[in-house]
């Protein structure tokens, strides 16, 4: 016999239609139909930016380059377009959906560690930190350890971005850490602080630097799809999807992470081991994105804030639509990036951050207060 | 057989000039599956700290803590959470997740089919009287209806399968740790929560400590009281064996009044002596 307590308070029966609109009920629009919102609107963007620029391809012609090179050819486009389109455009559009894609993701997840919607890499000095290690392998790398650009090749500037990641997010978690989670205003103090000494310890290295290195560390600073190549999109790709994969598989424990540590923990949440992967695979994701492009900043911010509030903070729902949402934010502020002024360039950098910044400062006006208890 | 039993237990914790206080002292104490235990004491006794240690977030200084046989140390998370539930004083959330959700939390640690699951936030919430506020964020709710969202999320965490029978629940019972659920409610809804919480002792044999200020409730629905001061567990027993005029008087420096009803022991508290409200 089964000996269910019917325990009961009060009860209301429940419809089904109650249960169909209960995603919307909330004013939230469910995941689904987000998603299928979000992918049609990158590869919308895809396309699209793939064709604009200083030699302009036709929507159509792309579609039909990429359907012969899936080996669906009928033809519609000449020889040079698919020239432009293989060799420099498509490898920056996809470039450019990979590295929104991993800085929407961990700015998702670091959000969720540190329990706190303000996290960014870029505000708390991930990135910089990143581009810090980046900068010192530039200029010294080879000087310290000869010969170490030709022996490690295009596996150098990620690992180095990877391990000043990983440094930067213990050091700011560290400093930032109280009992009831991580201090907004701890977190972002020791981000300015770690900005500024990354940005300063950057304009030392650049004494030291060679005229190539010196172009090559101002592009770092201000962020740059520029160095886009097949090679370049093929390592972010596969490392950046071990990133991806890796933050994915942590999204239960981040959401019960939300309820505070010590409640993780009696949810059963191995909640170190969790930290320590948070870090990891966040800091690999932005190491990736500074290594080939420089500083993007608040994507990281924008792209999940704009999901929790469209659709919940669920993070099996933030994750994948911050990375998407993300991607698209990246291509798009490329587009204009190299479209705008042209035949110059603007740093893709300058222009989130003139979107991204304004954005925060909404955040933090809305929250004000109410925030910076923790 | 105990399903939890504690020896020695005794926490030293620094304080900020560097000198140490012990807040708990030789505590051993031994609770029974299916009985509700009600740990009471002044502001200060070790109450909270206590909940704490047995719930693993502090480390005791020494003494050990045995849940169903084995070291608390030596119990996988995930099993453990499979086992026992914790619910905290305060649970702080910012991100607005509706009560479904939170609830849906509880059974992480839980291996039931998605509609089993289903099933059990759904009988959960509907326990706790939160049912109606499924749809609503959290963060939009008053504080007694948080608190009751929180319980019920820890009641889904160790709600029995729908298919378990007597000997299934017999074979594994479960722990539930609450440090003060009625803190933040109206009498209604205390009463509400202490019937609920007693109910689910008795019926599913699930062992429960829950920390409480209130003597009157303490009195009405414990099975067992165990009484603190100053971090020493100085009374273990029924409310009647234990909450004698002369203990209240001892205990909390106040005066008790007693009313026998069929319901049980109700208690009234007024000041020790009527010094008390002579003004100067």
């Amino acid at each position: 016999m089964p000996v269910v307590p019917d325990l009961v308070m009060n009860n209301t029966p429940l419809t089904a239609r109650h249960r169909l609109m209960a995603g919307w009920r909330a004013g939230r629009v469910p995941a689904a139909p987000l998603f299928v919102i979000l992918t049609i609107l990158l590869l919308v963007l895809l396309v699209f930016a793939a064709g604009r620029g200083a030699y302009p391809v036709p929507p159509s012609a792309v579609i039909a380059i990429l359907l012969d090179k899936i080996g669906l050819g009928q033809g519609g486009f000449e020889p040079q377009q698919m020239g432009v389109l293989w060799t420099i455009r498509l490898p920056r559009v996809v470039l450019g959906a990979l590295v929104g894609a991993l800085l929407g993701m961990a700015g998702a997840t670091m959000q969720s560690l540190f329990r706190n919607p303000l996290a960014d890499p870029g505000l708390i000095g991930v990135s910089s930190g990143a581009a810090l290690a980046v900068a010192l392998t530039i200029v010294f790398g080879n000087l310290w350890f000869p010969g170490l650009s030709q022996r490690m090749g295009l596996g150098l500037l990620p690992t180095a971005a990877f391990v000043g990641g990983v440094l930067t997010t213990l050091l700011v978690y560290r400093i930032g850490r109280t009992a009831f989670g991580v201090s907004v205003a701890a977190m972002l103090l020791a981000g300015i602080a770690l900005n500024a000494i990354a940005l300063a310890l950057i304009g030392l290295a650049s004494y030291a630097a060679t005229d190539e290195q010196l172009r090559n560390l101002t592009f770092w600073n201000l962020g740059s799809l520029g160095a886009a190549s097949w090679p370049v999109a093929g390592v972010v790709g596969g490392v950046g999807a071990v990133a991806l994969i890796g933050m994915w598989r942590l999204r239960g424990g981040l959401n019960a992470m939300a309820l505070g540590e010590a409640e993780a923990r009696h949810l059963g949440v191995p909640v170190d081991r969790l930290k320590t992967l948070s870090i990891v695979f966040s800091a690999l994701g932005v190491g990736m994105a500074v290594a080939f492009c420089g500083i993007i900043g608040f994507l990281g911010l924008v792209a999940p804030h704009c999901i929790r509030l469209i659709a919940g903070p669920d993070a099996r729902t933030v994750m994948p639509g911050a990375a998407l949402l993300g991607a698209a934010l990246a291509v798009g502020a490329d587009l204009i990036a190299r479209t705008a002024v042209a035949p110059a360039e603007m740093p893709i950098g300058v222009l989130t951050a003139l979107i991204g910044a304004p954005f925060f400062l909404f955040l933090l006006l809305r929250a004000k207060g109410r925030m910076f208890e923790g | 057989m105990d399903l939890l039993q504690t020896s020695g237990l005794t926490v030293k914790r620094t304080q900020r000039d560097g000198s140490h206080r012990t807040t708990l002292n030789d505590v051993a104490c031994a609770v029974a599956p299916g009985e509700i235990n009600m740990l009471i004491g002044p502001n200060g006794a070790g109450k909270s700290t206590l909940l704490a240690t047995l719930s693993g977030d502090l480390k005791p200084s020494s003494g050990n803590i045995v849940f169903d046989g084995v070291n608390l140390h030596d119990w996988p998370a995930q099993k453990l959470a499979r086992r026992r539930a914790v619910l905290p004083q305060r649970a702080g959330l910012s991100l607005p997740f509706t009560v479904e959700e939170i609830v849906h939390l509880g059974c992480l640690a839980r291996t039931e089919a998605r509609r089993d699951i289903a099933a059990i936030v759904r009988a959960a919430a509907t326990a706790a009287g939160v049912d109606h506020l499924m749809d609503r964020a959290i963060t939009g709710l008053s504080g007694g209806e948080q608190a009751r969202v929180h319980l019920a999320r820890v009641l889904a965490q160790i709600w029995p399968d729908a298919h378990a029978t007597e000997q299934d629940l017999a074979a594994g019972r479960n722990l539930l740790l609450l440090d003060e659920p009625c803190a933040s409610l109206d009498p209604h809804h205390q009463h509400a929560v202490c019937t609920l919480v007693r109910d689910f002792a008795h019926r599913t044999g699930t062992a429960i400590i829950v920390t409480m200020h209130d003597m009157n409730l303490a009195a009405q629905y414990a099975d067992r009281i165990l009484a603190l001061r100053e971090g020493k567990l100085i009374a273990a027993g029924t409310p009647q064996q234990v909450l004698t005029r002369d203990f209240v008087q001892h205990c909390f420096t106040v005066d008790a009044a007693y009313i026998h009803s069929d319901a049980g022991m109700l208690i009234a508290t007024r000041p020790l002596s009527a010094d008390a409200f002579v003004s100067p």
